[in-house]
């Protein structure tokens, strides 16, 4: 049996397997490898004529998004509908919320309606927690992004699609570039890249895109491209969060594009045969050239796919977790 | 205590007896599919003896099962491996040991999720009581009666071994 650790009691049921998943910390390499393995297995089904398995069928998922989305939304539909279970998009933002309504009386009203997953995007640090800590022990929470905090389905897509491409993370040496402060998929990466035990995570940004705490996580800071790029087996650009910027954290954007922007004469820094990631949406020509976020280093789409398989992955394991917890 | 039965000569009946079936049947130029472990084994082995030309399919049927809300998602799934396209085509689904019948359900709803077979013929190596659904192998190669305390487990891949086995 697995030690659970203090932020697991939550996530993890007395097994050692996932219920809940928020967050990354505190989850152990053999739990995030069986997260990839079962991803594995969901690549092979949304490869076929029929993508779809039996596993969810007549569960209800709710998709509770507090915050704008497309990508991460709609592969988590997608995902949870190739499960065969039915899918409830809700739009807090432009629902109940604006006519008054509480965040407990929406739970409540969601779970009368015998639904049995949320999966939870808010702007708020720490939503997706407080969600698993009210709901009743039946429904499990999938944090999809939450503040700066975390946005673990994300990174675990990002460290399929590194195995995929790299063969294993022992020996690898990956960069994080760009806009580090306002990232919650930054700071789930490093976390998974540490758990799957990398050789070494670097960031490269200016410092007014830093985290204070960013070397407590382990993470490597370069303040140009030029050295944080040298010999990397993975670049990893980041999205500059223009819409959560208060005050001048950057010159312009001219500027960062020149100083940190992903080009083909930068790459070259990196190892020949690095792949280029991004989470996505791309700002083409702020962090990242045209011809590298289309050209042959480039796994961007290959992220999405994955992100599927990922999703089907979390979402029948905690569900999984749920079935298996409450004989225990 | 621990009973070994002889797997040549069961292997030998059944490859004898899919070759019969599949004459009888007019079946020409079909495919193998094993459930994971012990059918891959098998399949493997009827692939070889009986000179098939497509590569063999391999299932898992975990994403299948139906007791999901009992015991959860086996942790060591793998992806399922049809090497060929199988809308049309005569199967020749293998698996170890047949008993309740509800592996066999699964492994018949996974292939129809890849195309409609033009047929599934069910090959076991063991044939057990305790059936739970009106499902019954086209051939076998021995029928055992265990008793309550009993089990059987097939081990390989090297060397195929059958174990009857205390619980």
């Amino acid at each position: 049996m697995k030690q659970v650790t203090e932020p697991n009691h939550l996530q993890l049921n007395k097994q050692g397997q996932l219920k809940h998943f928020l967050t990354l910390d505190g989850l152990d390499k053999a739990l995030l490898t069986e997260i990839l393995d079962t991803a594995d297995s969901f690549i092979e089904v949304g490869a076929r004529s029929i993508k779809k398995v039996p596993l969810l069928r007549g569960r209800t998922v709710v998709n509770l998004f507090f915050e704008a989305s497309t990508r991460t939304r709609s592969t988590f539909e997608l995902a949870a509908k190739r499960l065969s279970a039915d899918v409830l998009n809700l739009n807090i933002s432009t629902s109940a919320t604006s006519k008054g309504e509480s965040l407990s009386d929406t739970l409540q009203n969601l779970e009368a309606m015998a639904s049995d997953m949320f999966v939870v995007r808010h702007s708020q640090s720490g939503a997706p927690h407080f969600i698993a800590e009210s709901v009743t022990p039946n429904v499990s929470i999938i944090n999809a992004g939450d503040g700066r905090h975390a946005h673990p389905t994300q990174a675990m897509l990002d460290m399929l699609t590194i195995r995929q491409h790299k063969g294993c993370f022992e020996g690898l040496s990956v960069a994080i570039v760009g806009d580090i402060l306002h990232s919650r998929v930054a700071r789930s990466q490093i976390r998974a890249l540490k758990i799957l035990g990398v050789s070494e995570v670097r960031v490269i940004a200016p410092n007014t895109l830093l985290p204070v705490d960013i070397e407590s996580l382990g993470a490597k800071v370069f303040g140009c491209m030029k050295e944080g790029l040298d010999n990397v087996d993975v670049v990893i650009m980041l999205r500059l969060q223009r819409e959560r910027m208060e005050g001048a954290l950057l010159p312009s954007e001219d500027e960062f594009y020149k100083l940190y922007g992903l080009t083909t004469e930068k790459l070259k820094y990196a190892k020949p045969d690095a792949i280029v990631m991004h989470p996505g949406p791309i700002n083409r020509g702020v962090e990242i050239e045209s011809a590298v976020a289309d050209g042959p280093q480039s796994v961007i789409l290959n992220q999405v796919t994955n992100g599927i398989a990922v999703r089907m992955a979390v979402m029948s394991m905690a569900m999984s977790g749920h079935v298996a917890g409450r004989d225990a | 205590m621990t009973e070994l039965i002889d797997v040549e000569g069961l292997l030998e009946t059944m490859c004898q007896g899919l070759t019969d079936h599949l004459a009888a049947r007019k079946i020409e130029n079909p495919c193998v599919v094993g459930i994971r472990t012990g059918g891959v084994w098998l399949a493997e082995i009827i692939h070889k003896k009986l000179e098939i030309t497509d590569d063999c399919g391999e299932l898992d049927i975990s994403f299948y099962r139906d007791d999901f809300t009992r015991i959860g998602l086996n942790p060591k799934v793998k992806p399922s491996v049809l090497p060929f396209e199988t809308e049309g085509r005569h199967l020749i689904l293998v698996d170890d040991v047949l008993m309740s019948g509800r592996t066999i359900r699964a492994a018949m709803n996974e292939l129809f999720d890849y195309g409609r077979p033009a047929s599934i013929t069910l090959v076991a190596l063991i044939d057990l009581e305790g059936r739970e659904l009106p499902i019954q192998a086209d051939v076998v190669g021995q029928k055992v009666a265990l008793s309550g305390s009993q089990q059987i487990k097939l081990k390989g891949p090297d060397q195929l071994v059958l174990e009857i086995t205390d619980k």
